[in-house]
């Protein structure tokens, strides 16, 4: 699907950007828009996190240059919790674990916040829980996990899902999950699969950071990038995906350098 | 002036000695002249702020009663008891197997704690001694199970010194809820004993708020231990310009359980001490003590924990943890553990850590659309979990859980 006149939801443009004085992205350029399905592939350390993080502003990363747009509204300038309500969500590659904090209150105030900026009312904690308990089908999760701290304890797989249930409770426009595919077994891969399918929707816009072709059978991309040393080298369709399961990044890279060459 | 003045003009302002407990306060106030006011030498006063101790001294002792307080309710069944003058008089009805000690048995069992505990020396013992007038002794009679809470207001500008005795006879049950609470420049002493016979079971339940300005609290919790008696202690600490508590718990012949869970929090300039102690004088005795404190702005806490475990306590099993949260640069946290284990066939742990607010948790929740106030509230209150989830619901009726959160949350 690629829907070329259909509003553009996120727009990154040259964007340089590094982390504990080390540079990490070398000019980042990204158009996603809605109804949009992307994929992230790229070697590790090549800054796919780093990305990720940075459209959801996490403080420890430093814009050098560049800009992030999302609905044209620069969001460089919003605090990270301004940029969840609006509708960016990050699925983080390792969620992380807090003791003490009851999973479910962390749920609700996380949604009331999204409602909030939707112009709808707060739930209440048993208006809440009907919410929820449809939103756990979504990712075939057992409500104990709500009466649990948030992630704590959670096994590899159930953080990931815990991740898509916040997904699918504060309905994003743009979802960026970070490797949310790797360490699921192929039953939990797909339920998440199905449930990212699910959610998405012709007004949202995906984009999955993955390593794996199997992720992407579940969900077909409408386009593949791969990254490589901070910047995006090459775009394709879910063939280039293909590609790379069979050839590595190795090949690729250097046909690409070739390509450059040639040009 | 020097310290030891402060002390003396506290001594001369007192009510002659009288009463039934006049040979404790011609004891105290003795001890008290002839031993002075710690230095910064002696270890045990090291860190502790002493121009706020001889403010505390600089306070009269309340005898005047005040009756118009406003206390969150109780539960139904549970008997109240407001001690809020020094005379700790008993006019109320106790509940069912709880009876109140006889002058004859008073005059038995004083000291006996405190000599088992050996506080005899101490500070703050001697200056309750020293001005404590009345006590409230009771006995829970064997077998029997029962609620209880005493509560401790105090009154600006004046000192109120309150004294109490717990027995808790073979097989008994209590759940106890004290609540120790300052005001405008107020100071609080307070000295609480407790028996616990064989197989006897006290849940103790302790808040000790500060809430007014200049608030100070000296309070000692003593404990006797008879075998497979267990003992548990939940405890929290808040809002003192200057407090120090120090719970002294001795297992007799060893083989009991004692359980502390304790949390202070400072803020402003505040600075609150523990310093505990527990002794295991025979074998397969049981300790499991966590101390969590979070300071912020210039406020200072200090944890003092010593553990005992001389030869004759094999098979004692002891674990203590600390766990510090700095919330400011210029807060300050001194923890340290004193294990003195003589015994070679134990098992004791302990544990030391001092950590900032995790910048990744609160990311994980700002990514999550919570603002940061909200978001700084949720992570303290996980934090404060651990502790005040041992709470039980009559406790949590004096809403500490804000409290705690709007001292820290800044
Ligand atoms: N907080 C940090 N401090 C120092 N270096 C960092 C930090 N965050 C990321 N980096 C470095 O930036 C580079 C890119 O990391 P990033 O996590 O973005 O890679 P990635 O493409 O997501 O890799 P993977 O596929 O392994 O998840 C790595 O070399 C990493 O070590
Ligand atoms: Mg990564």
């Amino acid at each position: 699907m690629n829907l070329s006149n259909s509003e553009i939801l996120l727009s990154i443009e040259d964007l340089h950007a590094s982390v504990e004085d080390k540079k990490i992205l070398y000019g980042v350029n990204l158009i996603v828009r809605e109804g949009e399905i992307h994929a992230i592939m790229g070697p590790n350390g090549s800054g796919k996190s780093t990305l990720s993080k940075i459209i959801a502003g996490h403080p420890s990363y430093k814009v050098i240059s560049g800009s992030i747009k999302f609905k044209g509204i620069n969001i460089l300038e919003l605090e990270p919790e301004k940029r969840a309500r609006i509708g960016i969500f990050l699925g983080f590659q390792y969620p992380v674990e807090i003791p003490g904090v009851s999973n479910l209150e962390f749920l609700r105030v996380s949604t009331n916040s999204r409602r909030n900026e939707l112009g709808k009312s707060e739930l209440d904690t048993f208006e809440f829980e009907e919410l929820v308990t449809e939103s756990l089908k979504i990712v075939e999760m057992d409500p104990a996990f709500l009466e649990r701290s948030v992630n704590e304890g959670f096994s590899g797989g159930e953080k990931k899902r815990n991740e898509i249930l916040q997904m699918a409770l504060l309905d994003p426009l743009v979802a960026i999950l970070d490797e949310t595919d790797s360490g699921l077994d192929i039953d939990a891969l797909r339920v998440v699969a199905s449930g990212i399918t699910k959610l998405s929707n012709p007004n949202s816009a995906t984009i999955l950071i993955t390593h794996y072709q199997r992720l992407l059978n579940e969900v077909t991309p409408d386009f593949v990038h791969i990254m490589a040393n901070g910047k995006i080298i090459k775009t394709g369709n879910k063939e280039l995906a293909m590609d790379i399961e069979k050839s590595g990044y190795e090949l690729i890279n250097k046909r690409t350098k070739k390509k450059e060459v040639a040009k | 002036m020097k310290s030891s003045a402060f002390c003396r003009n506290w001594l001369k302002s007192l009510p002659p000695t009288q009463g039934d407990l006049q040979k404790e306060q011609v004891f105290g106030r003795k001890r008290l002249l002839e031993k002075g006011i710690p230095s910064p030498e002696d270890e045990a006063w090291r860190l502790s702020n002493l121009n706020r101790l001889n403010e505390f001294f600089a306070l009269p002792l309340t005898i005047k009663e005040r009756s118009n307080h406003h206390f969150p309710e109780q539960e139904k069944s549970i008997k109240r008891l407001i001690l809020n003058t020094n005379k700790c008089i008993l006019e109320d009805i106790l509940p069912e197997g709880i009876t109140k000690l006889s002058n004859r048995e008073i005059e038995e069992n004083i000291g006996n704690i405190i000599k088992t505990c050996n506080i005899k020396n101490d500070l703050a013992v001697s200056i309750n001694q020293a001005a404590s007038s009345d006590l409230l002794a009771l006995r829970i009679n064997q077998n029997v199970t029962q609620s209880l809470e005493i509560i401790i207001p105090s009154v600006q500008q004046q000192m109120i010194s309150t004294r109490v005795i717990i027995i808790l006879e073979k097989g008994a049950r209590l759940d106890l809820l004290e609540v120790i609470l300052g005001n405008n420049q107020s100071a609080q002493n307070h000295l609480i004993e407790i028996k616990l016979e064989a197989n006897a079971e006290l849940n103790h339940e302790l808040i000790s708020f500060g809430q007014g300005k200049q608030a100070s609290s000296l309070s000692t919790l003593a404990v006797e231990q008879s075998p497979q008696s267990k003992y548990s202690l939940n405890s929290l600490h808040q809002g003192w310009h200057y407090a120090r508590f120090e719970p002294r718990i001795i297992q007799t012949q060893g083989d009991a359980s004692t359980t502390i869970k304790s949390l202070q929090v400072t803020s402003a300039k505040e600075q609150i001490a523990t310093h505990s102690l527990v002794r295991f004088e025979g074998p397969n005795g049981r300790l499991d003590q966590l101390q969590k404190a979070v300071a912020t702005d210039s406020s200072h806490s200090i944890f003092n924990g010593s553990i005992d475990v001389p030869k004759k306590a094999q098979k004692t099993e002891a674990a203590q943890l600390s766990k510090n949260l700095i919330l400011s640069k210029r807060a300050r946290i001194d923890t340290k553990p004193e294990l003195e284990i003589v015994a070679d066939d134990v098992r004791c742990t302990h544990g030391a850590t001092v950590s900032q607010l995790q910048e990744e948790e609160l990311f994980y929740l700002l990514s999550r659309g919570i603002n940061k106030e909200a978001a700084n509230s949720l992570l303290l209150q996980g934090y404060y979990d651990d502790i005040i989830s041992n709470f039980s619901k009559n406790a949590q009726r004096w809403n500490f859980i804000e409290k705690l959160i709007k001292a820290t949350n800044k």
